[in-house]
């Protein structure tokens, strides 16, 4: 009765689409979002209009770019609260080199990122060592990232927002790679769009088709197991949070050179966002279990409904009672899916 | 069904001992594993078999005897350290990861890459196809590699973790409390891997507190009690019954008895 080989074993025949589309974490999010563009599209003329469209793929693609490095976290069964105000961390790091001591933007840049990168090891290093919930840790350093950013900003310039990138040397090739614009049919897109679609892509295809990928998922479904079989536990769920610690530098980054001047506040509340859109996305709070692309489709939701209500002209408050409900429908289906994916068939 | 006194010998404690703080948890325990047979592991709760295997398994460092792998003295610093001595381990509820699919987690921390660099990909269809016959070859049917592996009955997962050990070329093969949560159906299949992986040459050790299960597919019983070693007999030298007599606590449960047939008359 050894079946080998790629063939299919015989006995499962041709599976019910259904069964096959039911296992896949984004589906709840893909008709989501399928909903929301058709509403939009039918209340709103601008909403469908290329304008409309470059708007709210803007809005989603900062957001979506954590979004999807937190969901490979959130599926290796960790959360970062600090990936929000990192965004602000990180540009003020490269404003105030460039700014204040005349640096070039790039090195700026590679400065910052480098303080990026040690604060996500942070973050892992500590979670890992302690074994404390990394709610509790990641909180810590959101609440320390907001005192130094409001501290050293106002230490150094007086104020609360440092800005003038726009005179410093290399700020037009620096722009030119995150803040410009192409055009597409007569309107300028930015370029956030493209950075959004490649972390998608390259964090799905690190998922789906990798080793570290296979190690992402066991980590977070069943940490022991998964080191007894000796898969780098420590390893993996540091380098995810320090994923998320550059992904959290890049939309700095992009924010930065675009609008060329960074408060010191910025960033606060945006964790929650990240969290939300991949839990839309399909990714589980308890880990193992989640994708990539969801988490983008997640933050593709939610820069649809956000513009969407402004072209409806509705006040904007009903945002976030649209949130809730989003996050309330996604968690029980995704609550649904899990109990089917591990439903013991005796 | 017992093999020849001349079988390699892959593993052997000699008076091993382990305490956690003041608390004695394992003293002078000796037994040997050897390739193609099973050495069972009988105690009640509390009696030391999970330190044993923990430190056969490098989760725990002996303090006091010896550990030796074919002959040579050696203590493991981790799990992937006895495993790359080709001691692998079958936890009771730690053996596969749930969410995932039976392929992944056959392949899991050993996975077939294509590719090179950057551009090192998992080989999908070997994973697969490899896991299919592994399984097969093992004598376990399964219908669906890509099910999650959480769909699957208890006995079932246990028995991708057993064929995943033996695939990844363990020597021993330690196997703790694989039958204690299944029905008798379920405890028969994975004792019947058990001897097919015995008969493939592993050196098994079983860990179990049911000499049911134990009698029929051991060559070697090493009994503990409290941290001590209570015997290690060769099957040839004790019956089924008084192995169960041993387990059960001998003398100590014949009073009970007495006491529960009074009550009961």
């Amino acid at each position: 009765m050894a079946v080998a080989g790629a063939d299919p074993d015989e006995r499962v025949g041709a599976p019910r689409w259904s069964d096959r589309l039911v296992v896949r974490p984004e589906i709840g999010s893909l008709l989501g979002a399928l909903l929301v563009f058709v509403f939009f599209s039918v209340v709103t003329e601008q909403f469908l209009s290329v304008g409309g469209v470059a708007t709210w793929l803007d809005d989603a693609s900062t957001l979506g770019i954590v979004a999807v490095a937190v969901a490979l976290l959130m599926i290796g069964g960790e959360f970062d609260l600090s990936a929000g105000v990192l965004t602000a961390s990180t540009a003020l790091v490269t404003a105030i080199l460039a700014t204040r001591l005349g640096w070039n933007v790039w090195l700026a840049l590679a400065v910052s990122l480098a303080f990026a990168l040690a604060v996500g090891a942070l973050n892992g290093w500590l979670v890992v060592r302690t074994g404390l919930p990394s709610f509790i840790v990641t909180l810590g350093t959101f609440l320390a990232l907001q005192g130094l950013n409001l501290g050293i900003t106002r230490l150094v310039t007086g104020t609360v927002q440092v800005s003038g990138m726009r005179s410093t040397a290399g700020y037009e090739s620096a722009g030119f790679l995150f803040a410009s614009t192409f055009s597409l049919g007569g309107t300028s897109f930015y370029v956030s769009i493209v950075w959004w679609v490649l972390f998608t892509a390259v964090a799905s295809t690190l998922l789906m088709r990798t080793r570290f990928g296979n190690w992402i998922f066991a980590v977070g479904g069943a940490a022991a197991t998964s080191r007894a079989v000796g898969v780098p536990v420590v390893r993996t769920k540091v380098l995810l949070f320090m994923t998320t610690a550059g992904a959290a530098w890049l939309v700095g980054s992009i924010n930065i050179l675009r609008f060329t001047s960074v408060q010191a506040n910025q960033g606060i509340g945006l964790e929650f966002q990240f969290i939300i859109a991949a839990v839309i996305g399909g990714c589980l709070l308890t880990g193992g279990f989640g994708s990539a692309v969801g988490a983008a489709i997640g933050a593709l939701i939610f820069g649809m409904a956000r513009q969407g209500i402004v072209y409806a002209n509705w006040d904007s408050d009903w945002f976030q009672l649209f949130l809730g409900v989003m996050l309330l429908a996604a968690v029980l289906v995704n609550n649904a899916l899990r109990r089917r994916a591990e439903r013991v068939r005796r | 069904m017992t093999s020849p006194e001349g079988a390699r010998t892959l593993l052997e404690v000699k008076d091993i001992g382990k305490t956690y703080g003041s608390v004695i948890a394992l003293r002078d325990v000796s037994t040997v594993v050897r390739a193609g047979e099973v050495t069972c592991v009988l105690g009640d709760n509390g009696a030391g078999k999970s330190t044993l295997i923990k430190i056969l398994a490098g989760v725990h460092q002996h303090d006091r005897g010896s550990l030796l792998s074919e002959g040579r003295e050696i203590r493991f610093s981790s799990p992937r350290e006895a495993l790359d001595h080709g001691i692998a381990t079958v936890y009771q509820d730690l053996a596969v990861v749930p969410l995932m699919s039976v392929w992944r987690n056959f392949f899991l921390g050993s996975e077939p890459t294509v590719g090179f660099g950057p551009f090192r990909f998992l080989d999908r269809r070997k994973g697969r196809s490899v896991t299919r016959e592994a399984l097969a070859g093992m004598g376990i049917d399964l219908r669906d590699v890509e099910q999650p592996v959480g769909t699957l009955s208890g006995g079932e997962r246990q028995c991708v973790a057993i064929a995943r050990a033996v695939h990844f070329g363990a020597k021993v093969l330690i196997l703790d409390e694989p039958t204690a949560a299944l029905g008798v159906k379920q405890a028969g299949v994975v004792l019947k891997y058990v001897a097919r992986a015995r008969d493939r040459g592993l050196g098994v050790v079983l860990i179990t507190h049911n000499p049911h299960h134990a009698y029929p597919v051991g060559d070697r019983f090493l009994l503990l009690k409290r941290g001590r070693a209570l015997g290690c007999h060769r099957k040839a030298d004790i019956s089924l019954a008084e192995l169960t007599r041993q387990m059960a606590g001998g003398a100590e449960l014949e009073a009970p008895a007495h006491e529960l047939r009074g009550d009961a008359g």
